[in-house]
């Protein structure tokens, strides 16, 4: 069974058209991968649908914005495989 | 419909919000500006209007998911289907179901039917923000008003 960085790489290659070899769980998925918005909701859906989750996309920008945190937390790849673990296990408790 | 006005709707003839369907009655209308371009001597509704009318179908269900406190965008569309031409006066009906309620977007599964048969369907993905502005927010109650939406789903306006 793939990882959960797994899946979301093979996502994002996928849907963004991005050589797989491209990605790694360093990238981050703006700055690194060009990523941009309209490309990013397609992967946000798809992420999704393959955990069952709902991605708080709207929280995780307002924590940006506000300074909480840095873009890092939630577009490097490791760090968003790490977030998408804990939605899918708050909603298997 | 009043199709150089992108008034595509004219009326929401079944609603189910909790089960995330919608459909509406669209008529299109013997005469319009946009019939004299598309085309010249043999007259039909563009297929991006028939997107559009799938596209504020399924903006009507999610307005009233949402209670008329955010503002669907159409963003994007996929596997887009025209599958037969509509004519000047033709009744349509249209579908739409969710498919997806993401945050800050949503997915919908929309489909038009004509003459009793389907004519076009299509993937409609809104990103689902605050209304811009209170004069847009004023008009889409408004049209809700002309096109049926139940009071009780403007709650959040």
């Amino acid at each position: 069974m793939a990882s959960t960085y797994e899946t979301v790489a093979g996502i994002i290659a996928d849907t963004c058209d991005i050589e797989p070899d491209k990605i790694t769980p360093d990238s981050h998925a703006i700055n690194d991968l060009g990523i941009d918005s309209l490309d990013f909701l397609d992967v946000a859906f798809a992420i999704d649908k393959a955990f069952g989750i709902k991605m708080p996309l709207e929280q995780w920008t307002q924590d940006v914005n506000a300074g909480r945190v840095t873009t890092d937390e939630y577009f490097v790849l490791k760090n968003l495989s790490a977030n998408i673990d804990k939605l899918v296990a708050a909603k298997a408790a | 419909m009043r199709l150089e006005y992108f008034q595509m709707v004219d009326r929401i003839a079944a609603l189910d919000v909790p089960g995330g369907r919608i459909s509406t009655r669209c008529q299109v209308p013997e005469q319009s500006p946009v019939f004299e371009g598309h085309f010249p001597g043999y007259p039909i509704v563009p297929g991006v209007l028939l997107i559009e009318t799938m596209a504020q179908t399924g903006g009507w269900l999610l307005l009233a998911r949402l209670g008329c406190a955010r503002m669907p965008f159409l963003m994007q569309v996929e596997k887009a289907k025209m599958r037969a031409f509509v004519a000047p006066g033709q009744a349509m009906e249209a579908e739409a179901t969710l498919v997806h309620e993401g945050s800050g977007y949503a997915v919908v599964k929309a489909s038009i039917a004509a003459g009793g048969k389907k004519v076009a369907e299509a993937e409609i993905r809104y990103g689902v923000v605050p209304f811009p502005n209170d004069t847009l927010k004023a008009a889409m109650l408004e049209t809700a008003g002309r096109v049926g939406l139940p009071e009780e789903f403007h709650h959040g306006a």
